[in-house]
């Protein structure tokens, strides 16, 4: 039985990454790589694409780890008991927001505000990484949170023995040895951010090009695969799909084996 | 304060204040636009409500249709997934040898972090290559869609089980060895039942996921209006998406009401999973190592 998720696992990434060769292989002359995305041209480049989710990737992960590093502290020793208890708690519930809820308020408060105070249509990188990194901060902080807590109660009678404040303790002693944790709660974050659709689809705005100012419209790999609904099989459009797919499926693969080399090479 | 204890704080104050706000802001929002429009009109529009639950009368401005399809949806994957899940996570606790943790372990962390857009996609090629050889009037449906979200979250009941199992204190194993019991007594008698209650929390807890997943059904057979699921081969609604729908193509305010109705509504649901869940695996925990 036990195999079977490894088949699974093997089926899925086979079929999607033999798609993906596919999709290079028949869409030779589509300039797939390409920057220009023109179906009357017959090109079809999702170079924007990429560039789009790489941005909005690392902003909002920017945003969500100081965010995360920020709560893991507050629940480390830095506020009040009562107020840890309160942001666990926070934190727990965030955890089951559903993505489309966040998208669904946001369009309809955060989307105006954004749109009244610095202009444009609202729907922009900056919006969608604002989102996306408040539905990140979570997971990261229960990651970060793991690890800041077991080397905090290791260190702690040593660190009071030798008169350090608990803040002390934690900024010059704890966090330190927590650094590689922090490392792969940005990781794991990373791929994340990189694999959610709902929340670029929804408040990104979609538009095909590269982005430049925070307020620019775009549209990430994700949202591309959740929007073209083609229903010309074989044409272009479903190639560059296929071809998205693929080095989302690639780039998540990875991330996820590169944070297991991590763990394991800190708890051996 | 030197500088670094400093900045430290400031950034962890920050940091709680505008998770705090950020996240009540949209909650409040949500609760004081939704709160409203939850009633049975949200669900049957003017259909009387036992007309719509025995399927008498169709419902064409509530989202009944999308509450069964939602329902439909999860218990179809629910009954796709729990024997694998459950078996595997169990084999990994109690019988695989350690370069097979090692491997098996590698492979779930790799499927829990594809992107469900991915495997969205991965259902809709599915479905495209078996209409090109064996199944000609195939389409994205009910089964496909719970299909693809049974690959999804197998990860996460995958490692609940198997967390939940060994998290059993060893002196259980030991005193069953001691009694003669053979590998598989002890694990069907002693560890299952006793780990029961962590891995109902799993359950469920896989089920929040696979119920709140959009970017899945959205490329797998999910469509806006297309009444009660009519079987396993047909089109169905769900209740995210709706809300996605809903916040692209409103066309009235009375729509958008019920848009913000099914969004608090749909937040309840998976809190509710998740207490619940929560519940069940604390439970575990003070069974066995004390409060």
């Amino acid at each position: 039985m036990a195999l079977s998720v490894s088949a699974i696992l093997g089926t899925v990434i086979a079929f999607i990454l033999v798609s993906g060769i596919e999709a290079l292989v028949r869409g030779q002359g589509l300039s797939l790589f390409g920057s220009v995305w023109n179906p009357n041209a017959g090109r079809f480049g999702i170079l924007t694409m990429i560039q789009c989710s790489v941005l909005l990737a690392l902003s909002s992960l920017c945003l969500s780890w100081c965010l995360s590093l920020g709560c893991c502290c507050m629940m480390n020793g830095l506020a009040p008991k009562f107020i840890a208890k309160f942001l666990m708690t926070i934190l727990t519930l965030m955890t089951a927001i559903p993505t489309v809820v966040y998208g669904f308020a946001a369009v309809f408060l955060l989307v105006p505000i954004i749109r009244d105070a610095l202009g444009g249509t609202g729907f922009c990188w900056l919006t969608a990484s604002m989102i996306l990194a408040l539905q990140g901060v979570p997971t990261m902080t229960f990651i970060m949170d793991g690890a800041v807590r077991s080397i905090a109660e290791e260190t702690k009678i040593t660190a009071s023995a030798l008169g350090m404040t608990s803040l002390q303790h934690l900024s010059r002693i704890v966090l330190p040895i927590a650094s590689k944790s922090m490392l792969s709660a940005a990781i794991l974050g990373l791929g994340r951010t990189v694999g959610d659709a709902l929340i670029p689809t929804m408040l990104a705005g979609n538009a095909i090009r590269f982005a430049m100012s925070p307020l620019d419209s775009m549209r990430t790999l994700t949202a591309h695969i959740s929007l073209v609904l083609s229903s010309d099989i074989g044409g272009g459009e479903h190639l560059s799909l296929l071809l998205a797919g693929a080095l989302l499926l690639t780039f998540c693969a990875l991330i996820s084996i590169i944070s297991r080399r991590l763990v394991r090479r800190k708890t051996s | 304060m030197k500088g670094r204890e400093l900045s430290l704080s400031v950034l962890s104050w920050t940091a709680f204040l505008v998770v705090l706000f950020s996240v009540g802001g949209l909650i409040t929002f949500l609760a004081v636009r939704g709160f409203p429009a939850i009633n049975t009109k949200l669900f049957f529009g003017d259909t009387p409500a036992w007309d719509a639950i025995l399927a008498v009368r169709p419902v064409w401005n509530g989202i009944w249709p999308a509450v069964a399809g939602t329902m439909s949806l999860l218990l179809l994957t629910m009954v796709i997934v729990l024997v694998p899940g459950i078996s595997c996570g169990v084999y990994l606790a109690c019988f695989a040898s350690p370069r097979e943790k090692e491997y098996i372990g590698e492979c779930v962390d790799v499927l829990a972090g594809i992107p469900s857009i991915v495997m969205g996609l991965f259902g809709l090629e599915l479905i495209i290559i078996l209409r090109r050889t064996f199944l000609p009037n195939g389409t994205t449906c009910l089964l496909l869609a719970a299909l693809c979200l049974a690959i999804l979250v197998i990860p996460a009941l995958v490692t609940a089980t198997r967390s939940s199992i060994e998290a059993l204190p060893r002196q259980l194993t030991i005193t069953a060895d001691a009694l003669g019991m053979s590998r598989a007594q002890t694990v069907r008698y002693l560890l299952i039942p006793s780990a029961s209650s962590g891995i109902l929390g799993g359950v469920i807890l896989s089920m929040g996921r696979a119920m709140e997943d959009t970017a899945v059904i959205m490329l797998t057979g999910a469509v806006a209006n297309a009444g009660l699921p009519a079987g396993l081969a047909s089109k169905f609604e769900a209740l995210p998406f709706k809300i996605y729908y809903t916040a692209a193509q409103y066309t009235g305010q009375e729509e958008l009401m019920r848009g913000f109705g099914t969004a608090l509504l749909l937040l309840i649901l998976s809190w509710t999973m998740i207490l619940i869940a929560n519940v069940l695996q604390k439970r575990l925990k003070n069974k066995w190592h004390g409060n």
